[in-house]
């Protein structure tokens, strides 16, 4: 670790090596240029170990033909080219055809799940920002969806959402006479709309935690002169609030983008090993396309298709938020 | 103390609100409030039913009562292992998690380096890789690191605990670098004036004014081991088991216990709840407010 | 400056040292040879039954023999997913129970030990076992890929109290006395029999049987998928409309997936429900013994046997050894030992279930009227799913399907033959070209 004894003489190091004094400056100066480096070092080889290293093995893996009679040796898994991506790609046949409708239908139901979470943590953090009786309470309750572990926070859903047993429609159908007959909500179209609920209930509280915590950083006085200026409250919250969120909102976003896309607890377990049509989210989708019909290849295939998107995406979504922020990036 | 927080907390000016924000408020937070209690409702009435009642239709007041769930609850999976898995799980993993990050966020917000965009679009790109894509190969990396060197990880708690640390850490690395750039330079420079040298100023500075960040980003990581249900079903044995997949041990080929489900929950989320509790007093404390005066 | 270098690598260091903290054995095969690794299915009513159940006998075993087993009960949510990862990695168990209907599927990764002659033989013979249950084992014409261990049937099971109100003397034996059985019964918001119309092997066995009655086979004789011939859409068809025509099943059934027809049962919502050994699901729901009675499921005329007379699946769990088991000659002990008629006899009372030994079956335990039953349905009408590897993607595309239409017929669009060859269709082109 004491880079002095490693150093070679690089050749530019010669040519900048002023005689006599340089010595201190040049040291510290090299471990300036080292330190960021070294500060993320441990981050980068743990990606490198559970996320790299596996991503480029899965990418392997989708050009090769391995189904239930190579996964033991996958290595010798037969190179299928792009077959796997033909697959998945063929809108005209019934593989491709459910793939796009599922990647559809998880983008409308991210757009919807990620926008209401964000709007109820928003919105429930602003209000509860001032101190009144009952806001420890309710800052607490608040937090019990994300802390109930999922899958029981989701069986419980499942268990209000049945038909003839359940508190949906017992409200919905007994006690509001909403509709001839009790819907169904685990089945059939609506479970796009139980699918969301869920979604929500279980997100948002996240979005109101880091919207809280991005809210403690707004400077106080910034709101004091304000109200010297005679701006009212919500006059405040639009001028003041909002945008001083806007880091903490830019990456929130696209946190629970990216997590609302890839979940893929809520819907297996609300629904089971197959979503109905109009909830059959891309994860489960991949899932079932690889683990349920062992054809690995197709799955990772689609995988790798899902994660060009999302990189797309990303990128896209950052270039319009950093544009106009500053920023000392290189 | 308790009476200087509290001060502190009330940011916004002390001018009365007007009564539409009052009512905007109280409608949106009873809504709110319905909305989350509702499905906690329904498992604390039913964790107190007897399982021919919870199958049954669905009823506001539960007609006969018994604590016997939570007495079966332990006889039917072994609750208290899973529990202390999950708690070892989550808890390692978070705290690996977040140190890691803090190191990388300081180098992200308040150093230029060759190679930051690429890191930090790399980093990010990881949490978009769908778990499907990674889950065999990294299944087999981690045997094959525990052929080579016998360091067992997969089907250990270490092993879960790398792979959850890991994704949480791209977002924890992304939200600390937003709350880390929200707190003023000045700051550091000042603790630099002080003599500090940059790791005292992190954690002297910017580690106590973010806080409330740090907080978040802990909560964030925490949760997502503690509710990770596709991993850990193939990553762990009978003796590692965590709760997200223990819990499915009440729904069996035959019996699903709905009764013992809901009950099994709640117990084992009242110390989250309370953990939770006790951290929001730091998570609101404001410090950043404080110091910046 | 001491301190930032200490703090940095301090860090490194401590995110590498904890990953090589984490020492100790590896599982199974790793393991030295007078040890094994033993997956077991849930097959009592929660995990730690299984392990009260179990651990004496291998306590048993390893006073017998001197080879610990190291049991780990593997829930059913867990226990494909499990197995699929251990076949690639090859860090697996020793021994494992599967479904059988995994056992073709799971053959063709050849992961499992072939059961040949010789391996066989050091179990006590092929013979020992009952013929429907070995013929699902693996693919016809080549070695066992596991051994029977627990068997099961579908049979009919009706509410006697239900019978008598709506004055049906006797079970019904055919469908068409299902559906007149189901009509009388199906007033005052209760129905005549309980399907599970969410869950996609409770479809495959249903539809499958159906199909053998109208004689279709869901694969052809080489083993291409023929999801689409008229018997196989008959028999989809008929299943369906038992809710979409008939109106014999409560709309309500399509979401199920959880067993709730077993609770609706048990509570007198529904007189009829088509299953395997649900005793315990009826007791643990509050349902005593002598309320309901068990009859052999329905062919449409007739007596059950064989062909279109066939009344059940042949539903089961196999003991499978993992092949890349070090212990080889350990494995083989412990199947014999967990075959053997005395342990046979032990754990299929257990559970419930019937052992696929022949001798064992003899014990007076299975003479009781609902395991006769399902003991006279497997020697006589039950047929083994079909053994071919793609079984595992037929379950899911089909199952799939029948679960939709499920739904259609739920929210009242028709079902009629084209939609549901439609359905098929589309399943068939999603399984695997060959």
């Amino acid at each position: 670790m004491t880079e002095t004894a490693v150093t070679p003489p690089s050749e530019r190091a010669v040519r900048k090596a002023a005689p006599g004094e340089a010595r201190a400056p040049r040291r510290s100066g090299r471990r300036r240029i080292a330190l960021p480096y070294l500060l993320l070092l441990p981050a980068l080889l743990l990606e490198l170990l559970v996320h790299l290293v596996p991503m480029l093995m899965g990418i392997t893996m989708s050009f090769r033909e391995l189904t239930q009679f190579y996964i033991r040796n996958w290595s010798e898994a037969p190179w299928s080219g792009l077959d796997n991506y033909t697959v998945a790609i063929d809108f005209d046949a019934p593989v491709g055809q459910a793939l796009l409708k599922s990647f559809v239908t998880t983008c409308g139901f991210t757009v919807l799940s990620v926008g209401l979470c964000w709007l109820l943590g928003t919105a429930a953090a602003i209000f509860l920002q001032e101190n009144f009786r009952g806001r420890g309470i309710l800052r607490t309750l608040f937090l019990v969806p994300y802390a109930l572990p999922v899958y029981a926070a989701v069986i419980t859903w499942a268990f209000m959402f049945q038909r003839d047993n359940g508190l949906i429609n017992h409200v919905l159908h007994d006690q509001l006479g909403i509709g001839d007959s009790p819907a169904f909500w685990l089945i059939g179209d609506n479970s796009f709309w139980a699918l969301l609920v869920v979604s929500v209930w279980k997100g948002w509280p996240f979005a109101f935690l880091t919207v809280m915590a991005g809210l403690q950083n707004i400077p106080r006085d910034m709101y004091e002169a304000a109200a010297l200026d005679g701006a009212g409250v919500w006059k405040q919250i639009r001028h003041i609030t909002l945008p001083s969120l806007r880091s903490v909102n830019q990456v929130l976003v696209l946190v629970l983008f990216l997590w609302t896309f890839n979940d893929f607890n809520t819907p297996f377990v609300l629904f089971g090993k197959a979503a109905p049509e109009a909830a059959d989210l891309i994860s489960l989708h991949i899932y079932q396309s690889s683990f349920q019909t062992w054809n690995f290849g197709t799955g990772s295939a689609m995988s790798v298709l899902l994660l060009l998107f999302l990189l797309v995406v990303t990128g896209v979504y950052l270039l319009l938020t950093t544009r106009g922020r500053k920023t000392s990036d290189v | 103390m308790s009476e200087h927080a509290s001060r502190r907390t009330v940011h916004r000016s002390p001018m009365a609100a007007p009564r539409s924000f009052l009512w905007t408020r109280r409608i949106f937070l009873t809504l709110l409030t319905t909305f989350v209690v509702l499905p906690v409702y329904v498992m604390v009435s039913s964790s107190l039913k007897p399982l021919e009642d919870v199958s049954g239709k669905f009823e506001w007041i539960p007609s006969g009562l018994t604590l016997r769930p939570y007495v079966d609850i332990w006889e039917t999976v072994p609750l208290a292992d899973y529990f202390v898995n999950s708690i070892v799980v989550a808890g390692a993993a978070t705290v690996f998690s977040v140190a890691v990050a803090i190191f990388a966020a300081y180098a992200v917000s308040r150093y230029t380096f060759r190679g930051k965009r690429v890191f930090t679009v790399t980093v990010l790109s990881t949490q978009m890789f769908p778990g499907i894509l990674f889950l065999l190969p990294l299944f087999l990396i981690y045997v094959n690191i525990g052929n080579a060197t016998g360091i067992a990880l997969f089907g250990s708690r270490e092993g879960l605990i790398l792979t959850y640390l890991t994704f949480s850490l791209p977002f924890s690395i992304w939200m600390l670098t937003g709350y880390f750039d929200s707190i003023p330079r000045e700051l550091d420079e000042a603790a630099k004036v002080d003599g500090c040298g940059p790791i005292s100023a992190l954690f002297r500075v910017i580690v106590p004014a973010a806080s409330p960040g740090i907080i978040a980003v802990a909560v964030y990581a925490f949760m997502t081991a503690w509710g990770e249900v596709l991993f850990a079903s193939v990553m762990t044995n009978d003796t590692t088991r965590t709760l997200a997949v223990g819990l499915q041990g009440y729904a069996t080929q035959n019996d699903v216990y709905w009764n013992q489900v809901m009950a099994a929950s709640l117990v084992v989320s009242v110390p989250v709840v309370v953990g939770f509790l006790l951290l929001q007093r730091y998570l609101v404390a404001g410090l950043t407010a404080g110091a910046v005066k | 400056m001491r301190r930032i270098r200490a703090a940095v690598t301090g860090a490194v260091t401590l995110s590498l040292a904890f990953t090589a903290t984490a020492c100790g054995g590896g599982e199974g095969s790793e393991a030295s040879p007078k040890t094994l690794t033993y997956w077991a299915s849930n097959q009592g009513s929660s995990i730690e039954v299984d392990k009260k159940v179990l651990q004496p006998e291998l306590d048993q075993f390893e006073k017998e023999t001197g080879i610990k087993v190291k049991l780990e009960v593997v829930p059913w949510s867990d226990l494909l997913n499990r197995i699929l990862t251990a076949t690639t990695s090859g860090q697996g168990p020793d021994i494992l129970n599967i479904g059988n209907t995994w056992s073709a599927s799971l053959q063709s990764t050849g992961a499992l030990l072939p059961w040949d002659a010789k391996n066989l033989q050091a179990i006590g013979g092929k013979d020992r076992f009952v013929d429907s249950a070995l013929g699902s084992t693996g693919v016809t014409g080549q070695d066992p890929a596991a051994v029977p261990l627990y068997s099961m049937a579908y049979a009919l099971y009706y509410n006697k109290q239900m019978f008598k109100d709506a004055g049906i003397a006797k079970p019904p034996t055919t469908w068409d006395e299902v559906i007149a059985a189901g009509k009388k019964l199906s007033k005052n918001g209760k129905s005549g029999i309980g399907v599970e119309g969410s869950n996609l092997s409770n479809n495959i066995h249903q539809v499958f049987v159906l199909g053998k009655q109208h004689g279709a086979d869901f694969f052809t004789a080489d083993g291409k998928p023929d999801f689409t011939s008229d018997g196989a859409v008959a028999a989809v068809k008929q299943y369906v409309d038992l809710m979409a025509a008939q109106k014999v099943v409560a709309p309500g059934n399509a979401e199920y997936a959880q067993n709730q027809s077993l609770s609706d049962f048990a509570k007198n919502k529904t007189g009829m429900v088509l299953w395997q050994t649900p005793q315990q699901t009826f007791a643990s729901q509050g349902m005593a013994p002598d309320d309901w009675g068990v009859a052999p499921a329905p062919v449409p005329s007739g007596k059950p046997g064989q062909g279109t007379q066939t009344n059940s699946m042949v539903a089961g769990i196999n003991m499978a050894v993992f092949k890349n088991t070090k212990n080889l000659d350990g494995a083989l002990k412990f199947v014999k030992f967990m075959t053997s008629d005395e342990e046979q006899i032990l754990l299929n009372k257990a559970y419930g279930s019937v052992p696929p030994v022949k001798s064992a079956q003899k014990d007076p335990v299975f003479a009781d009227p609902s395991l006769t039953v399902i003991r006279e349905t497997l020697a006589a009408s039950a047929a083994a799913l079909p053994q071919v590897p793609e079984e595992s993607q037929f379950e899911t595309v089909v199952g799939t399907a029948v679960k939709e239409l499920f739904a259609d017929a739920a929210a009242g669009r028709p079902v009629t033959t084209e939609s549901v060859k439609a359905k098929l269709e589309k399943a068939q082109q999603q399984m695997p070209k060959k």
